[in-house]
């Protein structure tokens, strides 16, 4: 069996709306081992957003407990949660959030200017090396306003990468791009998960989850299933087999 | 932690390059608060000191000694016929009294003073040469008279600029020349400087000064002295001399204890004062009006520094989620606005010195530009710029990232 990267037991959150008290999570526990493909499924309102926040140390459990590579974060305070977002977790965003008029380039290098240990010269070298590995060695300069939808989220995709994480983190990372962009997408996340790296992906599409090696589902802050995919779909493949627009 | 700082200053100038229009109008903000009060602290203090000038240049701690009404017998009468007043009485102002600069006796007549067919009414004024230091004036030709004239009565004089227009219509050198005052021949020795009209709408040029024994004997035939005109040694001694004047005075007159002066002493009091409450007055409306535009200025650095830091949240959230800490936000956005307050600060005391002399050279208003002004203007706008940046910012990065990321 692969190294344990995330072990999570009996995890609960709850949010204070007014008055009421709303239970997003309700008691999840879960393992993710190293390289993995893991999805997370669930109609909006079943808590993986939730999941997946506190999964990269952007929100804290209201009880449970979490280890990521070994490291128990519930008991960490804000600074030392900074340092294990900044050296353990690449995260991504649907939106991309990348920095407007600021090249993508620099957008990749964010994480490591945050990192001390790491010298400018070694901070520049492994973004280009991100970038190249998500295919856009051609546009380090571009801005995001210059770059496609599809390209904005390779940028964020290398800046999840330059840090090498230990598990990347994707919250509807494809919830913003047309299919064909999206397999695109997900073709290079399996060639990411194929080089050994660890990824789990929030979606709520099914024919997204087909891509991946493993299905979490939840619904109402419980995991209700959660299935081993034994016939997982080729995105590279299934981009072929998509209907060809430019012919038609 | 010096590559941290020196990654956060990168980012912070970065970020500033990047929102050009942000930072040039939050300096504007800073820029015209430092301007306009230092060109206008330059202004109020320039008039201020020009009003003080004038005062002083009116001979502000002159003090004036006539005699005064005497009413024994119980007739009281005009104090200008009084003879009270004697040489013997300057002499001993001018050796007992400790705190008077220049002293002078003072004898006056008027009359028509005559150069060939030119004729002009004028006063002629009997002194002694520190008259011109008493009344600050200076003389633009020749010279003044000396206490070697004054002694031995000479026929010189010294006139103002009024009786040389008059009495030189062809805009020859009166120096040397021979005028007549009442039929009595002078020799004019020195020209005074144009002064104008005095405060009190009297033409201080349509005057001759001569020697005042000169005047006793030859022109007004007494030998008491009219008045005498003495300076202190500074404005805040004036009421100390004229109590020491006084003093001096009863003794030489031997009036007793309960008995009135025969004498009056003024001072330039009245004078001094009213124009020190003008020139508070001005200080008061200056300061009021500086701390209004600063707290505009200030409210103006306020309100952008807060907009943009807040809508940068989603910024901060961001950076939060790859790693920055909050003190690392708190870093960047302090740095930012300690490098747009200087710069804007920095330009805005050099724009501030700039219109400042540019209102001097064009408009001709005298200005005086304090270091206080400098000061003040330029710590309030530059810690209300730091303030007003590092405060959203130390709210932003307090917040969870996700919260932040999530700020619409």
């Amino acid at each position: 069996m692969a190294k344990t990267t995330i072990k999570i037991d009996d995890l609960k959150r709850d949010f204070r709306m007014g008055d009421e008290i709303v239970h997003a999570l309700r008691g999840v526990s879960l393992d993710i081992h190293e390289g993995e493909f893991v999805t997370v499924m669930g109609s909006s309102g079943s808590g993986k957003s939730t999941l997946l926040n506190i999964l990269g140390c952007l929100d804290s459990p209201s009880s449970g407990s979490y280890e990521i590579d070994g490291v128990p974060v519930s008991s960490l305070d804000r600074n030392a949660l900074a340092t294990i977002r900044n050296e353990k977790i690449g995260f991504i965003f649907q939106s991309y959030n990348l920095l407007p008029r600021t090249t993508a380039l620099e957008n990749v290098e964010l994480p490591l200017i945050y990192n001390n240990k790491i010298s400018s010269e070694e901070r520049r070298r492994r973004a280009v090396e991100a970038l190249e590995m998500v295919g856009l060695g051609e546009r380090l300069g571009h801005t995001p306003s210059q770059l496609s939808g599809g390209q904005q989220q390779r940028v964020a995709i290398a800046r999840s990468l330059v840090n090498d994480p230990v598990i990347i983190l994707a919250d509807e990372a494809t919830g913003n791009l047309d299919t064909k962009t999206s397999y695109e997408i997900m073709a290079l996340f399996q060639e990411l998960n194929r080089k050994g790296k660890t990824i789990t992906f929030v979606t709520h599409e099914p024919d997204i989850a087909e891509f991946s090696g493993r299905t979490v589902v939840l619904k109402d802050g419980y995991i209700i299933k959660d299935d081993t995919n034994t016939n997982i779909n080729d995105a590279a493949r299934a981009l072929t087999a998509l209907p060809k627009e430019e012919e038609v | 932690m010096k590559t941290r700082i020196l990654n956060l200053i990168k980012i912070a100038l970065k970020a500033i390059v990047l929102n050009k229009m942000r930072t040039l109008l939050t300096m504007l903000g800073i820029i015209i608060g430092v301007a306009s009060v230092i060109a206008m602290l330059a202004i109020g203090e320039g008039s201020k000191q020009s009003i003080r000038d004038e005062i002083s240049s009116m001979g502000s701690n002159m003090i004036n000694i006539r005699p005064g009404s005497d009413s024994r017998g119980g007739v009281r009468m005009n104090p200008n016929e009084m003879q009270s007043l004697k040489l013997e009485d300057y002499e001993a102002l001018k050796k007992q009294a400790g705190l008077l600069s220049y002293v002078t006796p003072q004898v006056s007549g008027s009359g028509q003073a005559i150069n060939g067919s030119n004729n002009w009414p004028t006063s002629i004024y009997g002194v002694n040469p520190e008259y011109l230091n008493i009344k600050i004036w200076e003389l633009t030709d020749g010279s003044m008279f000396t206490n070697a004239e004054v002694r031995s009565a000479a026929k010189v004089a010294v006139v103002g600029q009024t009786v040389v227009e008059n009495l030189f219509t062809t805009g020859e050198d009166p120096i040397g020349k021979m005028i007549r005052f009442n039929s009595i021949p002078f020799k004019i020795i020195g020209v005074l400087a144009e002064k104008g009209e005095s405060n009190f709408g009297q033409d201080q040029d349509d005057v001759i000064l001569a020697p005042y024994t000169t005047v006793q004997k030859r022109i007004l035939a007494i030998d008491y002295i009219q008045s005498i005109v003495a300076s202190a040694v500074s404005e805040e001694d004036a009421q100390s001399a004229v109590e020491e004047i006084s003093a001096i005075l009863r003794e030489q007159h031997n009036i007793a204890s309960n008995n009135d002066d025969d004498f009056n002493v003024f001072s330039m009091d009245e004078l001094i004062s009213t124009f020190s409450s003008t020139s508070e007055m001005l200080t008061v409306l200056l300061v009021a009006i500086a701390s209004i535009s600063l707290l505009i200025g200030g409210i103006g650095i306020m309100n952008i520094m807060y907009v943009s830091v807040k809508e940068r949240t989603r910024e901060i959230g961001l950076r939060m989620s790859v790693g920055a800490k909050g003190a690392d936000i708190l870093l960047q956005f302090l740095i930012e606005a300690v490098l747009i307050s200087v710069t804007g600060g920095l330009i805005g005391v050099l724009l501030g010195f700039t219109v400042t002399f540019l209102i001097q050279g064009v408009l001709g208003w005298p200005t005086i530009i304090t270091t206080y002004s400098v000061m003040v203007s330029f710590l309030v706008c530059a810690v209300t710029g730091i303030f007003f940046g590092w405060y959203p910012a130390r709210k932003a990065s307090a917040l969870d990232p996700i919260t932040a990321l999530r700020y619409e």
